[in-house]
């Protein structure tokens, strides 16, 4: 069990950081989707900057293994356009209205929030849908 | 006479304060209190990326844990191809939505934010103009859509299945492609990316008002 105490602790923080930065709040996705403020902006810009030089930085030191002594390697995206577009889509028709993407969903679960279990339970039965109808859809 | 003297107050409070701030545990928590700026919060997002490669090779993305647990609860006689396999190897992803869950709990227990939502004054008039009180002290969404009402429950429930249906077929949510993909320059996190945020402005401009009662 000791080999997941990492990823459960890394996993605390990004909660604690997507409440405490109000990414996961309703009010700041509509802010977001109307231009009306740089905060969520903010917050995706420097993440990306800071993962892709941090990556960088850890494909270049000198031994570059993971904790349990693997090689590094950054894994890579399944081609393919259209599925990504209009997956995307169907998932941002979702995120603009209920204001909670995956991450939030769970961070949310753990304040308290009823609805979050019900965004949860919605998303599991999305996932599903798409599990079972996945060889009728355009990939 | 004195006690509603607008200055006293302010002094007493600036006394209250300063007898506060003297114990060095309680200010930190007070100061942590805050909510964070976005370049505390983003850089600290980010590094989540290259920590879960250093900790075991693992791409940084949240919503394949959705499909993990579909897989976990899939009844054999349903038997979807797609939830069949050993989610077992994926423990490490489930541990680390739990500790999502439990940063969260963190979040509210130990460092709730005293104030509302600092929003711009644009988006607080164009909610205010949706028909959204403005935002209550302490609350991250509107109890005007996640109080459990009977509609709200369908809404929250059909707002889901979008989110957990698009991205599946997309592989990945925001953590997985606009933060692990594009920092990695993969394109078809940018295509991804492109469908979400379309399909999220056509929500907040033309569904979102349509809620407004």
């Amino acid at each position: 069990m000791s080999r997941y105490f990492p990823y459960l602790l890394v996993g605390i923080l990004f909660g604690l950081v997507l409440v405490k930065s109000e990414a996961a709040s309703w009010y700041r996705i509509q802010e977001m989707f109307h231009f009306q403020s740089f905060h969520m902006y903010g917050i995706l810009f420097s993440a990306i900057a800071t993962a892709a030089i941090s990556i960088q930085i850890l494909l270049r030191i000198e031994r570059k293994r993971t904790l349990d002594g693997q090689a590094i390697e950054i894994p890579s995206k399944e081609r393919g356009r259209i599925n990504y577009i209009i997956g995307g889509l169907v998932f941002g028709l979702g995120w603009g209205v209920i204001g909670l993407c995956p991450g939030p969903i769970f961070a949310l679960i753990g304040t308290g929030s009823v609805g979050a279990i019900v965004v949860l339970a919605g998303a599991l039965h999305g996932t599903w849908l798409y599990g079972a109808y996945k060889t009728h859809l355009p990939h | 006479m004195r006690q509603t003297d607008p200055l006293s107050v302010r002094i007493d409070r600036i006394i209250v304060t300063a007898s506060r701030s003297q114990q060095p545990m309680e200010s930190v928590i007070q100061f942590l209190s805050q909510p964070w700026p976005w370049y505390v919060s983003g850089p600290l997002i980010g590094l989540m990326v290259p920590l879960m490669l250093f900790i075991g090779n693992r791409s940084f993305g949240i919503s394949n844990n959705l499909r993990h647990l579909c897989a976990i609860t899939q009844p054999p006689e349903i038997n979807v191809d797609f939830f069949k396999y050993d989610w077992k190897e994926h423990y490490w992803s489930l541990v680390f939505v739990i500790g999502t869950a439990l940063g969260g709990v963190v979040a509210v227990g130990l460092l709730p934010n005293p104030e509302p939502i600092d929003l711009s004054i644009e988006a607080m008039a164009m909610i205010r103009a949706w028909g959204f009180e403005l935002p209550p002290a302490g609350a991250l969404v509107p109890p005007e859509l996640f109080s459990t009402t009977l509609q709200n429950i369908a809404l929250l429930f059909a707002g889901g299945v979008l989110v957990g249906f698009g991205t599946r077929y997309a592989s990945g949510c925001t953590s997985g492609h606009a933060i692990t993909g594009l920092a990695t320059l993969q394109i078809e996190s940018l295509y991804a990316l492109i469908g979400i945020f379309a399909g999220g402005l056509a929500a907040s401009w033309f569904l979102v008002p349509l809620l407004a009662r």
